[in-house]
């Protein structure tokens, strides 16, 4: 744990890198006889989830406290700090499992006596977390996992998520296949091995059955998470030919997956279909076959729309992060972090201007809408505390002249078309058909 | 689909079969089960990808990124081998074989981090090998030429191992270590230097493993858990200690693995450990280690 500073691996060989946000702000503010905004930030610093999340969204806690605290974001979010107060972040690696998660979570919230809590990328963490939040009265945000379950089979007070759940993924994915008529008359699907693979497969392959039910499902493929070696897999798909091939892996375990059936030449045939794959497009450049469906759940990166407050914080990241662009993490912590402070400050103006309390931030909180980089966030479902957005789908096309893969035939799909409406259960809602969506 | 089952079974068993031969020895001639050997096998993936990145910015010609990559795993066996060996392993020998082992997960830990440190948490992309090669059908697959070296390396190294160890004087030393350490002292043997050359070896081997791993992954942390955890299970099934029965449990591994992939997906994961526990209840040495008479 680490107190006032973030300490963030950075892209280059060599090491971590950190940053004095807190103590350059005390002096630039001048704030020095001010109280602060203690916020807990919880991300993978290591893992395996380190370099394609954790550590982006880390970046971005960094880049964008450093922003607030000089008052350096545009309106409506200029003031500096959260209402004035200058914001000190203590950092906790995510890594470690969910019991950990819960004591360091106990730690934040007893020892720090940090004010509110934004972290969580792994669906398990969020599950695990979200109770203790509760039974403590303090104010946590959830701002990456993907999981459905925690605000349709729990209610909260003092817990929020400030982006969409992993449903919207899928149901964006086989609209857009249908939308642009792409032929699919069977497909495959290849899936890590835990809840997050085994819930995508099933919001794809539901996804399918009520958008395109001429398409039938092939091989279904679970390796298990961080496999490496994807070989028998490749054989496995090859041998049941299908239009395209779905995968929600993410991180090494796509790149792998990637590098290994094009080596094969098992991608020529194929069209593969990613629901989370912006953040491997760096690294693998041309060895991601163009024609690549891609979603990043949400209008983010490559697929985003540009926008005033897209291109501040697509500039501000970069500049700040070595020339590496914002990917999927990095929007979604800047969005948590956009809405707190709008919270903080709606909360401050309504109490006379204090520090407000785990209660008045929740109240501030709840059914408020913000604009967000990736696009407007609002939270209307869990009773106000779950989010909903729209997103985008598009095509990969890799530039040579650039060195970069960009986005081909975008679509954009408003959030009512993609997300369930409130109190219902996603997979029933999706299995239903999606009654009550609007696409138009 | 037997034929198919057959050729994953083999490139599988491959990859897996120089990352055990690597731990097998060791536990063959120093009786340490080292946790450790994952996370050198990450160091050999990560040098390789260095190395292979300066080839590419002299321009040489891409099959220099080969030689790179036998050059990294040797370097890093060369710097870490001795090095853990000597400075700390060394003091454990003699101590209960529990301690050996929490030595080497915390060596474990340790590596995690220092790699972290020297690379950083972002990937490594080292494709130009992989594309060296390019693809061929063979009946009905279509398969990557690297993934055929990388069959041709294994068994390079399986035989130059036991050609090493039956054919030459100082395989014949190492045998007697093995056997009987303490009587091979006797007869003026260097035990310290056979055990700082074995574990040398080893760790070549981890390292050469990760080296010609690097062209099919991306590069990043978190490399080495996996291949530690199968590659126990390959020398278990094997008999620790014993060379073909590393082979073997690769194989069996890569059979089940590849069976159960294109059979019952469901079961993948459990396969190889059911394997296991099968070979276990009616070999518990594995096998192919041969049970063996107490010395008092």
């Amino acid at each position: 744990m680490r107190t006032g500073t973030l300490h963030l691996p950075c892209r280059r060989r060599g090491a971590l890198r950190g940053l004095a946000a807190a103590a350059a702000l005390a002096v630039a503010t001048g704030a020095c006889a001010q109280e602060a905004f203690k916020l807990g930030i919880v991300t993978f610093l290591s893992g395996p989830a380190a370099e394609s999340f954790g550590v982006p969204a880390g970046n971005a806690a960094k880049t964008i406290v450093e922003q607030f605290n000089k008052g350096g974001a545009p309106a409506p979010f200029d003031k500096r700090g959260f209402g004035g107060m200058p914001i000190q972040t203590v950092v906790v690696d995510e890594a470690g499992g969910a019991a950990k998660q819960v004591q360091e979570l106990r730690n934040l919230y007893q020892r720090e006596n940090v004010d509110a809590v934004v972290g969580y990328i792994g669906s398990g963490d969020c599950l695990a977390v979200a109770p203790v939040a509760e039974e403590l009265k303090k104010f946590l945000v959830l701002f990456d996992c993907g999981t459905p379950r925690i605000f349709e089979d729990a209610a909260y007070k003092y817990v929020f998520r400030t982006a969409s759940h992993g449903a919207m993924d899928n149901v964006s994915l086989a609209r857009y296949l249908k939308s642009r008529n792409v032929k699919v008359g069977a497909f495959n699907m290849i899936n890590q091995d835990y809840a997050w693979g085994q819930d995508s497969k099933a919001d794809f392959a539901a996804a399918m059955g009520a958008l395109m039910p001429q398409a039938k499902p092939g091989a279904d493929l679970l390796p298990k998470f961080g496999a490496g070696q994807y070989g028998t897999e490749v054989s496995a798909l090859a041998s049941r030919p299908a239009d395209i091939t779905y995968s929600s892996m993410w991180g090494g375990d796509l790149q792998a997956f990637i590098l290994q059936a094009g080596g094969r030449g098992a991608l020529k045939d194929t069209t593969l279909v990613l629901s989370a794959a912006d953040h491997v497009l760096p690294g693998l450049l041309d060895k991601v076959p163009d024609g690549t469906v891609l979603g990043a759940r949400g209008a983010y990166g490559i697929l985003s729309a540009r926008s005033p407050l897209n291109d501040w914080f697509q500039s501000t990241y970069a500049s700040a992060n070595g020339g590496v662009p914002p990917v999927q993490a990095s929007y979604r912590m800047t969005q948590a972090l956009l809405g707190l402070k709008l919270a903080v400050e709606r909360a401050m103006a309504a109490n006379g201007g204090k520090k407000p309390t785990p209660e008045q931030l929740a109240d501030a909180l709840r059914g408020s809408s913000w604009p967000s980089p990736g696009g407007e966030i609002r939270m209307v479902l869990g009773n106000g505390h779950q989010a909903i957005q729209g997103t985008a789908i598009g095509r990969t096309k890799f530039d040579p002249a650039a060195r970069r893969v960009v986005a081909v035939d975008v679509q954009t799909f408003r959030a009512e078309c993609v997300n369930p409406p409130a109190g219902t259960k996603s997979l029933d809602w999706i299995k239903a058909g999606m009654p009550g969506a609007r696409c138009d | 689909m037997a034929f198919t089952i057959l050729v994953d079974a083999i490139t599988y068993a491959s990859w897996l079969f120089v990352v055990s031969l690597g731990l097998t020895l060791v536990f063959g001639v120093l009786k340490i089960l080292n946790i450790a050997h994952g996370s050198v096998y990450a160091l050999g993936a990560y040098a390789a990808a260095s190395c292979v990145a300066v080839v590419a910015s002299w321009k040489l010609a891409p099959a220099f990124s080969l030689v790179a990559m036998l050059l990294a795993a040797a370097g890093v066996a060369a710097v870490v081998g001795p090095l853990l060996e000597r400075t700390l392993l060394a003091r454990f020998y003699g101590r209960d074989e529990v301690l050996l082992l929490l030595v080497t997960y915390a060596l474990f830990l340790m590596l995690e981090d220092l790699t972290k440190l020297a690379w950083g948490v972002h990937p490594y992309f080292v494709s130009e090998p992989l594309q060296l090669f390019g693809n061929f059908a063979l009946g009905p697959m279509r398969l990557a030429g690297y993934d055929l070296m990388l069959v041709a390396l294994a068994a390079v190294c399986g035989v130059l191992t036991w050609a090493v160890l039956n054919r030459t004087t100082v395989g014949k030393i190492v045998l007697a270590v093995i056997h009987n350490p303490e009587m091979s002292a006797s007869m003026g043997v260097n035990v310290q230097r056979v055990y700082t050359g074995a574990f040398t070896a080893g760790m070549f081997l981890a390292a050469l493993g990760g080296a010609f791993t690097a062209p099919l992954v991306s590069v990043q942390p978190g490399l080495s858990v996996s291949v530690i955890v199968v590659s126990f299970a390959v020398v278990i099934i094997g008999g620790l200690g014993s060379i073909p029965g590393a082979a073997i449990g690769a194989l069996v591994v890569g059979l089940a693995r590849a069976a159960s992939v294109h059979l019952m997906p469901e079961i993948e994961l459990f396969s190889i450990y059911l394997v296991m526990a099968a070979v276990l209840m009616f070999r518990p040495e594995g096998l192919f280690q041969a049970v063996k008479a107490r010395l008092i």
